[in-house]
């Protein structure tokens, strides 16, 4: 047959379609299963490495699944603060039911902080435990910086006001001005703070030029020069997430040992 | 017929594919910050550049006249999807911030370039050898850009701390301009320059 022919033509594409597109999916579904699980990996690696759990970003596998034989994941309505039985927290992804309408949330705008304009109805919870008891919460928060929404995990004392650990995963900050979110000496400063009053009213800000042992520098964050839309965004998003909107109700009912 | 020597090495720098070509400038710009990435993307591109021209040579007898361009497209999109899927299941977090531009290798010119200028004329060795080699230049001009941008822009190398950032308590102030996709621009126009004094008969005439 002439392979230049009209037949040959379309007997050569129909041929070549075929083989490729099994060779395509073969390696798709074959390595399907390893993807999903460095997927699932990456997320923990971010919330240990976020929380302060973890110092190496370069852990292996084991390292942190060993740490995370210790935590505890849990999904709450956020609006009750009540757990969610129904659903595997594993299974729940909080990102794709934001844009579910029928799994999601508006935000009415005055109490939008984080200027996220819809969220999930269900938050993760991560409880930190150690020998059986929790020491501290990691809650998954997010909000608008300056060009993209930052993403990132604090993790709280059992009070659930003192600040453990701080970071973001995810952002598209300006390198070297909003990025620098993700430098360690100013993650550090989140440690030991205060972030909610007495009547656990969310008041953590990102501010310049407050002393730090003041009664104000104890929920103040020095602000990062070059980058006040940034940390403007990091100051609202948590006082979002820590609000009656966001993670308030729970923290609630966590303080009343409803837990 | 050429030697398999000058097959392989010619592309690195007698016609390198960027610098005297000018193709594939897309993807240096965007991957050459880390050098994690570089190597990564190099292999990915080497990976892909080998097995289409090998594939297109084998089947160049076959191919239509009238379709070749789609054929070759769909060879080499298939190893490329191959190469992502093979990325994301072992080296996830470079894979991660890479895995936009793997996908691009399919536009990257050079590729496409190579199976219809060499594989669809040559026999399969000597197109592999001839899409390896074009894969080193393209990885050489990469690793070029990315070792000054990832030195001189974030103060580190394979991700080591060789030049302490002042943000970090060191005393190098790192060089932002560096961790910008235009700089790579700058650099590879240093690049073709260096290469152009030492191989004048690569300068364009008037």
């Amino acid at each position: 047959m002439n392979i230049n022919s009209w037949k040959g033509t379309v007997a050569v594409a129909a041929i070549l379609c075929g083989v490729c597109s099994v060779v395509v999916s073969l390696s798709a579904i074959s390595l399907r299963p390893m993807q999903e699980e460095n997927k699932i990996l990456d997320v923990k690696k971010n919330l240990l490495l976020s929380a302060g759990l973890l110092k190496n970003a370069k852990a292996s596998k084991e390292e942190i699944l060993k740490i995370f034989e210790n935590i505890e994941t849990k999904l709450v309505d956020l609006k009750t603060g009540q757990f969610v039985t129904d659903i595997k927290p594993e299974s729940y992804d909080s990102r794709a039911a934001a844009k579910d309408p029928k799994r999601n949330i508006q935000i009415p705008s005055n109490l939008d902080l984080g200027k996220n304009k819809m969220r999930a109805k269900y938050g993760k919870v991560y409880f930190v435990k150690k020998d059986g008891k929790v020491t501290s919460l990691v809650l998954p928060v997010h909000g608008k910086g300056l060009w993209s929404t930052l993403y990132g995990f604090l993790a709280l004392d059992k009070d659930t006001r003192t600040v453990k650990g701080f970071g973001f995963y995810e952002h598209a900050e300006t390198p070297g001005l909003g990025g620098e979110v993700d430098n360690p000496n100013w993650k550090a400063q989140w440690i030991g703070k205060i972030v909610s009053d007495k009547n656990f009213k969310p008041f953590v800000q990102v501010k310049k030029n407050v002393d730090p042992k003041s009664e104000e520098g104890k929920r103040t964050v020095d602000g990062i020069s070059g980058s006040t839309i940034t940390g403007r965004g990091v100051q609202n998003l948590l006082n979002y997430w820590l609000g009656n909107h966001g993670y308030g109700p729970f923290l609630a009912q966590f303080r009343k040992g409803g837990a | 017929m050429s030697s398999i020597k000058e097959t392989l090495f010619d592309p690195v720098f007698k016609n390198n594919p960027i610098a005297l070509q000018i193709l594939g400038i897309c993807s240096a710009l965007a991957v050459t910050t880390k050098m994690e990435a570089v190597i990564v993307m190099s292999l990915a591109v080497i990976f892909v550049m080998g097995f289409s021209s090998l594939i297109v040579s084998l089947i160049r007898n076959y191919v239509p006249s009238s379709i070749r361009i789609i054929v070759q497209m769909t060879v080499i999109a298939s190893m490329v999807i191959l190469a992502d899927q093979i990325l994301k299941a072992f080296v996830y977090d470079i894979s991660k911030g890479i895995s936009v531009y793997v996908g691009l290798i399919i536009t990257n010119c050079i590729v496409m370039g190579r199976a219809e200028g060499y594989a669809m004329k040559n026999g399969p060795f000597m197109s592999v050898l001839d899409g390896i080699g074009n894969g080193f230049g393209y990885s050489l001009v990469l690793i070029f850009v990315g070792v000054l941008r990832e030195v001189f822009g974030s103060g580190k190398f394979f991700g080591y701390s060789v030049l302490p950032l002042t943000s970090e308590g060191g005393w190098y102030q790192g060089n932002g301009l560096m961790l910008l996709a235009p700089s790579a621009f700058f650099l590879i126009g240093v690049f073709i320059w260096i290469l152009r004094t030492f191989k004048p008969d690569q300068v364009e005439k008037d």
